[in-house]
């Protein structure tokens, strides 16, 4: 058999893995379970990230390096970080030529705006819809890439599981046709996920419909270890909707817009009636450094404390005011149009003129596939090393959202694309070198493993077209996601999670009884939900078991029972009694927790091996933005 | 006190060569509703206004955000994207039908493939060099930036084939969303290099000439995006083209040049 790549997801972390792999004239199929131009990635808003430092503001990688790994409160391993803000310049210039149309300077170079948890210009943006038109930009170059026949596309197909050969090693995928529902397995001599985020197992986030995490999931159940599955991040300002919630980029307060609510509890006045010293800008009194550009983690804490604990929410409701109507509507419109037009559209009031109502939803996983990474003694990783971006099983690799590596315990805003961006860079070269130290000795997979991973499949979805119980998947669909709402994102409390557990015990036994709905064999949507309702299940049990095992509060990770008293001086550091509190929290769980799939999740909790080293890149201190 | 119900027609097709049918909905009203909620409930309780139990109608999704382009459909007569169709602004019976000018998959479902295959056929991309590190893109105007950032919004979601008089079943009229791509990278510094190549692809049967200049994709286009005066520029850059083509012709291959 002739050299062959797959990579499953078509959103920027599958895409540019596919392009590395093509460029280096390897032959690649990609499978998307919507035609790649849809793909999640269009969802994102505000920019990406590149210490370009074009405003003379001293920027720098090592900078961004810091920003990302104290924005992560040092939970990631620190290489991965170091190499992808190292190539985020280089990677934004390569965007660039490939025509992403970036917002310019005067003088006709790229422009640069603030974002979270950082206090440089360091973000690029296309208007404030960047994400779509870096996807597009990288779509575009697939499809060069598509005519010159190295890239076939499988789209409408659905990743079920990666084919597994004696010595465990993955040697390709079994996918199905979501249009004829015809199974089919595709060998492989290395396979990448880059299947993004399981934003729906919380039901409504500000995902994509099509973000269940299931792939992932399925390759947790497959044996791959999922890590950190416990972090999740609530982004602070969503528009609350119906079918799903609808992100108020973060942008929005990079270019100066403002939190507020009014001082006054049950204040029933319109916002224009309410004078400037009657308005509570509470991020900016509580951090007057950060202001309202503050970690995502923190502003979300800040708001539901707001609302939640001392009932100030806007009109006695769940909502704050992010107001950018002191900002003049032209500007607004080049720079942040594509959430202006969305805001209005949903919500029908012009928030150029009008304070938006907005609310923290459900956004990012941290956590994902645990993946490998090879480094130097300088913290380098090294080039094209088959290790980058490898999950534990033998050529599978993990790309994107859907890997657990950049982000640590939080993620700064607009990082996000860049991570997506770099992991794929380094997943295509890796990828290459595997097949080429391994492929010779094991040759093409054996005809009966990839007959027996399609039989396997054949057989789960004749099981599913039979069901014929008294449960709706969807209805469960939705309950889990209230669940998971409820216990498992801002706030988090022992007794909730341990209560939550069982619940999803009992949906796990329901959904056994569930009626498949549909029994046709053209585009049968609910079929392929009932079996993706049953990895959703799967990955929430290990959100909430990993949640409940880690007793700290850390990055999106909050438990009011489990936090660190408030260190006495300014900068923590000062403060003796803090720092030996701080230091023994962090010995007990500055760590990854790995979950193995078992009928029970198998947690462990291991420590950071970049932290192991005589010089690492960053040492870990207490994170504060005050 | 009763719940407000909202009454929804949905037409029904199991595949591309069974008939099509009409069936009624009766879903609890919501605050907010958006015909993608409406679609999400009748899946949690698929039953037919008279109780007669269905299968959830299938249609596609992505983003509910209106970048994506997936759940295009026709909803009570006009071309549009659910997940902005806010229910209290229709009129009810809310009527949901699949495009017309697309193969129909199944129920609100078509293929679409056309527009992903006319970006090919237009060269929709800057042909980089590669991807290695060679420093920043040429620097552009903040207008041209502009123009280019408008175009570019485009997310190939048909309304504007679906809006044409020029596209049927049989006819091969490329459609608004490709040539107004040709566009967007003829009016990019590297883009312009190979312009020439764009504006021959839109030459020929069912290119730019076919256009009828109803004018009607410009309404449709859900982004605002200025197809008609992108057809116009493409249509006099690609006359210009085929006079420049016929001058310097190359003689060799054939046939003298002017004068000759």
């Amino acid at each position: 058999m002739a050299e062959r790549y797959i990579v499953v997801g078509g959103g920027l972390a599958g895409l540019m893995t596919v392009i590395k792999l093509a460029e280096a004239g390897k032959h690649v199929d990609i499978f998307s379970i919507v035609p790649v131009k849809r793909s999640h990635s269009v969802c994102a808003q505000g920019g990406i990230n590149g210490a370009v430092n074009t405003k003379g503001e001293g920027d720098s990688p090592d900078i961004h390096v810091k920003d990302t790994l104290k924005g992560g409160d040092f939970l990631a391993e620190q290489p991965p970080v170091k190499g992808m803000c190292y190539a985020a310049p280089g990677i934004i210039y390569l965007l660039d030529r490939m025509g992403v149309p970036f917002n310019r300077t005067h003088e006709g170079l790229l422009d640069f705006r603030r974002f979270g948890g950082t206090l440089h210009n360091r973000t690029a943006f296309a208007g404030a819809s960047t994400g779509q038109q870096l996807l597009y930009a990288l779509d575009e170059q697939v499809r060069r890439y598509e005519t010159e026949g190295l890239v076939r596309k499988f789209e409408y197909w659905e990743y079920l599981g990666f084919v597994k050969d004696e010595q465990g090693a993955c040697r390709g995928i079994v996918a199905l046709n979501l249009r004829t529902m015809e199974i089919e397995s595709f060998a492989a001599d290395a396979v990448c996920l880059a299947t993004g985020g399981p934003g729906i197992i919380f039901g409504r986030s500000t995902n994509s419909t099509i973000n269940t995490g299931t792939a992932a999931a399925r390759a947790y159940i497959d044996g791959a270890i999922y890590s950190n599955a416990e972090f999740v991040q609530v982004h602070p300002t969503a528009i609350p909707g119906e079918d799903k919630h609808r992100l108020m980029s973060e942008s929005a307060r990079g270019e100066g817009g403002r939190i507020w609510v009014p001082k006054q509890k049950g204040d029933m006045r319109a916002h224009k009636d309410i004078p400037a010293t009657e308005r509570w800008y509470f991020l900016e009194e509580r951090y007057p450094h950060y202001g309202n550009l503050v970690p995502r983690d923190v502003a979300t804490r800040e708001i539901f404390s707001v609302v939640r604990d001392m009932g100030l929410g806007v009109e006695g409701t769940d909502a704050v005011y992010l107001d950018v109507s002191h900002i003049p509507a032209a500007t607004l419109e080049k720079k942040l149009g594509g959430i202006m037009d969305i805001y209005e559209k949903f919500v029908g009031v012009d928030p150029k003129h009008n304070p938006m109502k907005i609310f923290p939803a459900v956004h990012y996983s941290m956590g994902g596939l645990w993946v490998d990474y090879e480094a130097d003694a300088r913290g380098d990783l090294v080039k094209s090393s088959p290790r980058q971006q490898s999950t534990n099983i033998p050529g599978l690799y993990a790309a994107g959202e859907c890997d657990y590596a950049y982000h640590g315990a939080n993620r700064l805003g607009a990082n996000s694309l860049l991570s997506c961006l770099y992991s794929g860079q380094i997943t295509g070269p890796a990828m290459v070198n595997y097949a080429k130290n391994n492929m010779a000795a094991k040759g093409d997979a054996p005809a009966r493993t990839l007959a027996s991973a399609k039989t396997y499949w054949s057989d789960r979805f004749n099981t599913i077209y039979k069901m014929s119980g008294t449960e709706n998947p969807y209805v469960i669909g939705q309950q889990m996601g209230e669940l998971m709402v409820k216990t498992s994102t801002v706030v988090k409390r022992n007794a909730e999670l341990d209560s939550a557990m069982v619940q999803i015990q009992q949906m796990k036994e329901r959904w056994s009884q569930c009626n498949v709905l549909d029994t046709g064999r053209t585009l049968n949507q609910s079929a392929s939900y009932v079996n993706q309702l049953w990895n959703m299940l799967e990955l929430a049990h290990v959100m909430l078991k990993t949640g409940r095992m880690r007793d700290e509060s850390r990055g999106s990770h909050y438990k009011p029972d489990f936090v660190l008293p408030k260190a006495k001086t300014k900068n923590p550091s000062d403060d003796p009694e803090f720092m030996t509190a701080w230091r023994a929290r962090d010995e007990k769980w500055r760590k990854v927790s790995m979950a193995r799939w078992s009928t029970e999740p198998q947690i462990t909790f291991e420590p950071l091996k970049s932290l192991q080293v005589e010089n690492p890149i960053l040492k870990p201190e207490p994170r504060h933005y005050d | 006190m009763t719940e407000r119900m909202l009454t929804v027609r949905i037409q029904r097709q199991d595949g591309p060569s069974d008939a099509p049918r009409w069936e009624e909905f009766s879903v609890p009203w919501r605050q907010n509703a958006n015909v993608i909620s409406v679609l999400m409930q009748i899946q949690r309780d698929p039953r037919t206004s008279d109780g007669k139990p269905t299968t959830p109608p299938a249609w596609d999704a992505a983003c509910l955000e209106e970048v994506c382009g997936s759940c295009t459909m026709n909803i009570n007569g006009q071309v549009r994207q659910a997940c902005t169709a806010l229910v209290d602004k229709l009129a009810q019976p809310l009527m949901l039908a699949p495009m017309k000018k697309f193969p129909l998959i199944r129920d609100l479902t078509v293929d679409r493939s056309r527009m992903f295959e006319a970006l090919k056929r237009v060269k929709a991309w800057i042909p980089i060099d590669g991807t290695y590190d060679l420093g920043p893109g040429p620097r552009q105007a903040p207008e041209d930036q502009e123009l280019n950032y408008a175009l570019s919004t485009c997310m190939s979601c048909g309304c504007c084939l679906e809006v044409c008089p020029q596209i049927g079943a049989t006819t091969a009229f490329i459609g608004a969303a490709a040539i107004s791509q040709a566009r967007l990278f003829n009016n990019h510094p590297t883009g312009s290099m190979n312009a020439d190549e764009r504006l021959r692809g839109l030459m020929g049967p069912g290119g730019v000439a076919d256009c009828g200049k109803a004018g009607l994709c410009v309404q449709a286009c859900p982004k605002g995006i200025p197809l008609t005066s992108s057809i116009a520029e493409m249509n006099r850059d690609t006359t210009k083209q085929a006079l420049k083509d016929w001058l310097f012709r190359d003689e060799s291959k054939g046939g003298a040049g002017p004068g000759g």
